[in-house]
């Protein structure tokens, strides 16, 4: 059914097969990306490069260019240097290639932002109906299909504004994946929630990863991070400080930025 | 229970609250006389009311004369009476009232038109009544075709009826409808491209929604009617009613525009990003996402606007289209009728026929407006 998964994806050990992955070796490719909100200078230099399944986790700290930086990789913010490529497309002012980005990149935002006026299952049917021409009847076997998978399936008919934070947010993660997208973004996910809820939502996004989703995570939360980074990148003033595999990372800091920033967090 | 620690031995079982303080009595002192100030308020208003209702009863029922044939039967001197509203006058000029000069044996096809825009509007003013897309369409876009063929005729067997023979309530009622139908798309239009990041279009937008609004709808319809014809080429030649409805629905549009704006900036910047990040693009963006929630918003806004339109048609009077007050206004020029109640008797008329028009357009959007709000409380 799905052309696009690769035969021997290395990170793909769940024989789940309703997790999409690029066919390229190189997911998101930045190179020397720079963006000014006028006169302040948010993304200095960008450079990274994201592998196929890989999960890149992104801290710092506030202010330190981490969501504009994610927020670049699905043209949501543009940037006045540098290229961006996603999946072998370069973002440029070209409207088809953002369309063609957005639809195989998923986003997860930190206020959820379901469409308060649409059902649980019509927030998951839009998108697959109205961007991918989906029939109704497949769109809604999807959306149970994945709302099954973020384990909410008994709220398909509820209204965004009568679940709990955690429920939306598994509700918005959802959303996204019925888009069969191949990369997904996660914008501080958890930052918006009651504690009790964080745990459901980051349970929801380890199991995406064990599946080998290719995923880029802004998040304060380091458990999930050690869990199931495969790299860390630690950004402050709108550049990159340090990128490393997370036991090093955590560890052995290099940057003495990292270290500050790790012992202010890290008790 | 003096001692600084306390258990509780029995748990109080509810009881009833005390007769003094439910019924209608209880309601009546706590509401209407709890204090000296709330019981001066309670009796003037009262009062107030009173003054106001009694003279309308007397005037509209008690007083009121209800057969005769001429002016004569509404004379004090013949009934030897006071003499309140003259029904007779109404209900001889009724036909003027409702139709203007619309030919008398072609009558059949406004009531038409009424009751298939009646059978049209009230399911789709139901919640629960099925196929809405079908019924939506039908009255949106099917309907005012087939309004139009109906009232003008000159198609399909139908004899032409001129639209200056319209008036009365017909052209109250095409008016206004008109103006909502074409007011509403205008003003979603003029809203988007006035919020547009594409500069010119901005300020096309600009412009034309504050000449529109900066310019009272008199002077409208004088330029629609007297001026436009010198602008257009002599081929051109529009109908008078069709010139005013453009001038109404341009004028309209304008106000409706700044309105739907005001929903569209009440709508957070993450349900676009959402949107967007979907992959939907600029139009789906509004259509599903965006206008949904930004027209729920200013349903009031707009209903608002839609009474105003209502009632400011009468405007049309002073370009000579006749609409309903236009045709009372002649309607008292007529000598047979000439008493000194008749003035009264045909605005008091008017009166209630705006009165419930309008009070059922608000009453529907409030209870519209109170549906949307607990099915998706934010």
């Amino acid at each position: 059914m799905d052309n696009d998964a690769p035969k021997a994806d290395p990170t793909a050990a769940a024989p789940a097969r309703d997790i999409r992955t690029t066919r390229n070796p190189i997911a998101v490719d930045m190179t020397g990306v720079n963006k000014w909100f006028g006169p302040f200078h948010v993304l200095r230099d960008i450079n990274l490069q994201v592998k196929r399944g890989e999960r890149i986790v992104i801290c710092g700290p506030s202010g330190g260019g981490k969501s504009t930086l994610l927020r670049c990789v699905n043209r949501i913010e543009d940037w006045q240097q540098g290229r961006v490529v996603v999946d072998g497309v370069e973002l440029t002012e070209d409207l088809k290639s953002i369309d063609e980005v957005r639809r195989e990149v998923g986003m997860v935002f930190q206020q959820f932002n379901l469409f308060p006026h649409l059902s649980v299952l019509d927030n998951c049917t839009l998108a697959p109906m109205w961007v991918r021409g989906m029939p109704r009847k497949d769109a809604e076997t999807i959306a149970h299909h994945y709302l099954e998978r973020v384990r909410i399936p008994e709220q398909a008919k509820k209204y965004p504004a009568q679940l709990s934070g955690g429920q939306q947010q598994r509700v918005a993660i959802a959303r996204a994946l019925c888009m069969q997208p191949k990369i997904m973004l996660f914008d501080e996910p958890t930052s918006a929630l009651d504690p009790e809820m964080v745990k459901e939502v980051l349970d929801t996004m380890v199991a995406l990863a064990i599946d080998g989703m290719t995923m880029m995570v802004v998040t304060h939360e380091m458990g999930f991070a050690r869990q199931v980074a495969t790299r860390m990148v630690l950004m402050a003033e709108g550049q990159i400080i340090e990128v490393n595999e997370p036991v090093p990372f955590f560890t052995n800091p290099r940057h003495e930025r990292t270290k500050a920033f790790l012992s202010q967090i890290l008790h | 229970m003096t001692s600084a620690t306390f258990v509780r031995q029995q748990l109080i079982a509810p009881s009833n609250p005390p007769a003094s303080s439910v019924g209608t009595p209880a309601w009546l002192r706590q509401k209407l006389f709890g204090s000296a100030l709330n019981a001066a308020a309670t009796v003037i208003s009262a009062l107030i009311l009173a003054a106001l209702i009694w003279p309308t009863v007397r005037f509209m029922f008690i007083d009121a004369v209800w057969d005769g044939s001429s002016r004569v039967d509404c004379l004090e001197e013949t009934v030897k009476r006071p003499v309140g509203a003259c029904w007779p006058f109404i209900a001889a000029k009724f036909a003027q009232f409702m139709y203007g000069f619309y030919p008398a044996d072609q009558v059949w096809r406004v009531n038409l038109t009424y009751v298939v825009g009646l059978v049209l509007l009230v399911p789709l003013l139901i919640p629960r009544a099925p196929w809405k897309t079908l019924n939506a369409v039908l009255f949106f876009g099917v309907f005012p075709v087939a309004a139009f063929y109906l009232l003008v005729g000159g198609r399909f067997g139908l004899p032409h009826v001129e639209t200056r023979q319209w008036g009365g309530l017909l052209v109250t009622l095409v008016i206004t409808f008109a103006g909502i139908i074409g007011s509403v798309p205008l003003g979603i239009l003029l809203a988007l491209g006035r919020r547009s990041s594409l500069p010119l279009l901005r300020w096309f937008c600009v412009v034309f929604i504050e000449f529109w609004r900066g310019v009272p709808l008199i002077t409208v319809l004088f330029f629609a009617t007297y001026m436009l014809p010198f602008f257009l080429p002599e081929s051109w030649k529009l109908d008078p009613l069709a010139r005013v409805l453009i001038g109404v629905i341009l004028f309209a549009g304008a106000y409706m525009s700044e309105v739907i704006r005001g929903g569209l900036q009440a709508i957070p910047r993450g349900q676009f990003e959402a949107a967007r990040a979907l992959g939907l693009g600029y139009w789906k963006m509004m259509a599903f996402v965006v206008l949904p929630q930004a027209l729920k918003i200013v349903i009031p806004g707009m209903v608002n606007s839609f009474i105003a339109l209502f009632k400011d048609t009468t405007l049309v009077l002073i370009v000579a289209i006749f609409d309903l007050l236009g045709q009372l206004r002649a309607a008292f020029a007529d000598p047979n009728w000439a008493t000194p109640v008749t003035v009264l008797t045909g605005f008091a008329f008017a009166g209630v026929i705006y009165f419930i028009i309008s009070f059922v357009i608000s009453r529907y959007a409030l209870y519209v407006e109170r549906r949307l709000s607990t099915g998706v409380a934010h």
